[in-house]
């Protein structure tokens, strides 16, 4: 695999992880004593795995052939193979919090297996790991199909890949030892946020670079949404983590904002990441993989780009119907609420997009799998952002606010949305990549989607069920006037539920195996087979250089 | 009629399509415009909440975390309790008569980061200080279902165990110095001398406390241990002072009432 690089190449490959290496070394030595040292140690050991890598093909002979003929996918693949990696690890420490509520012994009492700790490790591999990884190789996949050029460049899609694997590591171990800024869903400390922030424009670059190489006048719409991604992710992020360290030989760092500036970053910053990195994200995917494997094309462009600006622009909004009701000008939450409800307009428009697309291309729906995964997710984009903006709405997060509403509406978006484009792309990619003529079993395929789909309606059922009580049951009065029920009383009517939401995640953590599963053995086991027309093409061999609509 | 009243925004629409056809031939102008129309709503609703004085209250008796609170602060955000409890009481009446009066927004002046939380596997946390005594929080912190059996919360029983770091203090409150916390160089000099003291009641440490924090600091042997200071010392200091660090909602719920 690394054969494919030039030595030059290669050598550049050498001296980053070189330099990866005497930075690992600087936090140990710098950071003994504090959670940092552990984290430089880890730095070390992945800068060295690369070191070895490299080192054991450095001397061999310049590769032989012809880039403009091929796209470069071995990144690609190996992301989607951690990326797999990391559905399992997230999806089974979801399952593992779950049950801790249900049964909260299951921590066996340790420090680090507590629930707050593995939170983080849970909605992190999840959304980062299973999540960033893919977006990250389905969108070297697709710039190049949809560019119909190779990418820019064969040491930085690693460097991006890699490096953004390295922040994972480093995040979920962090939160194993303590380490958090407590920010929700950007809770790394300052170190890893900084390296984010390194790798995030080296991703930036590679994609304009790429585009720039593009044998086709215009930019396909998976590509708009995966731009919207990178952009706005890295606005976020850098923002969102402003902070002091208490010390450079540390890992402890204290925001910049306090208290309601700070809250009203913190949820514009997390809304968005549902937006830019679970929704922008995955809409590129879907964009480019439904109307591929439904071999139909985009049923509407205007509603593409009707959508596409309304979500970009609408989105920023929306974070603060976060904190309704609570110490924040009532002026922002109305924006908020107003442009929350607005949202519902370009997000049904994206979801009937999709669906509109599969028109003359229904049977496909039912005899395939795959199809059916991108179709349902689909389906659960729509359901999950008409939820969104319904409970953005003040009197309705007045009850839902707090509970396990909002955990069920985030997990209809999750696995419903998000996991099942990701699970559908996956099948639809793996033997394109892999030059094979199918996937191992089809049955694992139907087996995987009927267990996600139920583990998400199972796991949503008992979250709105929850929510709701415990919601109803906090704002129940008796006739004298007081309240009728403690919390505990609440947290007591929660336990089946608890019980019911460990069950849904585990039929979809089991789903997630089989995956992972059918991919090792279609590389194993399934025959060759090349995919036709997988090149880089110039445009002028495929099409009139002037589109006819001009 | 309805075609009038559509036709604007047909026409708008029509006008953005056409721009957009031209714009998605140049990767730079998608990228700018990207940016420009995610930039807006951030923009708006964030930079005023800076300049807007009634965004915060005044709060002239509002005091900052000693050390050791501060301490017990991180040590409840290693933990991740935020993860289950919010400490930020909504102006809803089922809320106030549950926890007590609605949060306001200078509570919160000195979190860096806030802690208002989004779910409440717990209960609201935002005025738990000194609605228990030390000695319950510490049985609870130890063994939640000892106290109350029904209860999902982990067990915290290492934190008796472990010795509080106070060393790394002063560098921890500089920096907060930096991000707008007003700590005096003496605060920040004598922290670790301090956060001792508070843990240690009649002691010549504890009159330093006193003298830098008033005389309404909380100076008590939190978690009952008198050999050593630990973790749990911290926690608790941070628990028993949430919600006490102004009179001001107390006050803003009895005008309103009159």
């Amino acid at each position: 695999m690394l054969q494919r690089l030039t030595i030059a190449e290669r050598q550049l490959a050498l001296a980053i992880s070189i330099a990866i290496i005497l930075a690992g070394l600087l936090m140990a030595a710098a950071g003994s004593g504090d959670p940092m040292g552990p984290h430089g140690a880890i730095v070390m050991f992945a800068g060295a795995i690369v070191f070895l890598a490299v080192l054991r093909v450095i001397q061999d002979p310049e590769p032989l052939e012809n880039r403009a003929e091929n796209y470069y996918d071995d990144p690609t693949r190996v992301g989607l193979l951690i990326s797999l990696g990391w559905a399992v690890i997230g999806m089974g420490m979801g399952v593992w919090v779950a049950a801790q509520l249900a049964w909260p012994d299951l921590r066996f009492d340790a420090a680090w297996s507590s629930f707050g700790r593995i939170r983080p490790v849970h909605t992190s591999g999840v959304i980062f790991g299973f999540g960033g990884n893919a977006l990250i190789a389905t969108s070297f996949h697709v710039m190049q199909r949809t560019s119909r050029a190779r990418l820019a460049g064969h040491v930085a899609p690693w460097f991006v890949l890699l490096g953004f694997n390295l922040f994972c590591v480093i995040a979920a171990s962090g939160y194993l030892m303590g380490v958090t800024q407590s920010k929700e869903y950007a809770e790394p400390e300052w170190y890893a946020d900084l390296w984010l922030v390194v790798v995030w424009v080296i991703y930036f670059v590679l994609y304009i670079r790429t585009l720039a190489r593009r044998n086709e006048p215009h930019i396909y719409v998976a590509n708009w949404y995966y731009l919207a991604f990178i952009l706005v992710v890295a606005v976020l992020h850098i923002v969102n983590n402003l902070a002091v360290p208490a010390s450079f030989a540390g890992a402890k760092s204290y925001s910049a904002f306090a208290g309601v500036q700070d809250a009203m970053t913190q949820w514009w910053y997390g809304h968005n990441a549902v937006a830019f990195f679970l929704t922008a994200g995955f809409l590129g995917m879907l964009y480019y993989f439904l109307p591929k494997r439904a071999e139909r094309p985009i049923y509407s462009y205007r509603l593409s780009i009707l959508s596409f600006w309304g979500i970009t622009f609408f989105y920023i909004w929306a974070g603060s119907h976060h904190l309704h009701y609570t110490a924040l000008p009532q002026w922002v939450q109305t924006l908020g609420m107003t442009f929350s409800v607005m949202l519902l307009v370009p997000s049904w428009a994206s979801a009937g997009n999709a669906l509109m697309t599969l028109n003359g291309a229904w049977h496909k729906v039912r005899d395939d799998a795959t199809l059916r995964f991108m179709m349902v997710a689909a389906v659960f984009y729509g359901l999950s952002t008409f939820e969104g903006s319904f409970m953005a709405v003040r009197a309705v997060n007045s009850l839902s606010h707090y509970t396990d509403w909002t955990v069920g509406h985030v997990h209809a978006g999750a696995m419903g949305w998000v996991a099942l484009i990701t699970f559908g792309s996956i099948y639809a990619v793996v033997p394109t990549l892999w030059q094979r003529e199918t996937m191992y079993s089809w049955k694992l395929v139907e087996w995987h989607f009927w267990l996600a789909l139920a583990g998400t309606v199972i796991y949503v059922f008992a979250m709105w069920n929850s929510g709701i009580t415990q919601g109803l049951m906090w704002r129940t009065y008796t006739e004298s006037g007081t309240l009728t029920y403690s919390f505990t009383d609440t947290l007591v009517a929660m336990h089946p539920y608890y019980v019911a939401r460990a069950a849904g995640g585990a039929l979809f953590l089991a789903g997630a195996i089989l995956a992972a599963i059918n991919v090792y053995l279609t590389i194993r086991n399934v025959p060759q087979k090349r995919t036709e027309g997988d090149y880089p093409t110039p445009s002028e061999a495929t099409e009139p250089a002037v589109p006819v609509a001009e | 009629m309805f075609r009038k009243i559509l036709s604007p925004f047909a026409r708008m629409f029509e006008f953005q399509a056409r721009t957009h056809y031209r714009a998605e031939r140049h990767s730079m102008a998608l990228t700018i415009g990207i940016i420009l129309a995610a930039g807006v709503g951030g923009f708006v609703e964030i930079a005023p909440l800076f300049t807007i004085d009634e965004t915060v209250e005044a709060a002239p008796d509002m005091r900052l975390y000693t050390p050791l609170e501060q301490a017990g602060r991180d040590i409840y955000i290693r933990e991740g309790c935020y993860a289950c409890h919010s400490q930020m009481i909504r102006t809803l009446q089922d809320e106030v008569d549950r926890y007590g009066p609605y949060s306001l927004a200078v509570e919160s002046q000195y979190d860096h980061p806030m802690l208002w939380g989004s779910k409440r596997t717990g209960p609201d946390l935002a005025r738990v200080g000194e609605k228990f005594s030390d000695e319950w929080q510490v049985q609870h912190l130890i063994n939640p279902r000892a106290v109350v059996p029904e209860s999902v919360m982990p067990q915290y029983a290492f934190l008796l165990e472990n010795e509080l770091d106070v060393e790394s203090l002063p560098a921890r409150l500089h920096a907060l110095r930096r991000v707008g916390v007003p700590y005096t160089e003496d605060q920040i000099d004598n922290a670790a001398i301090d956060a001792r003291g508070q843990a240690r009641p009649e002691t010549e440490a504890a009159d330093g406390v006193f003298q830098r924090f008033g005389d309404d600091t909380n100076v008590r042997f939190f978690d009952g241990r008198r050999d050593r200071v630990t973790e749990m010392d911290a926690l608790v200091a941070y628990l028993q002072i949430l919600g006490g660090l102004t009179d001001l909602p107390s006050q803003t719920r009895s005008l309103e009432g009159d």
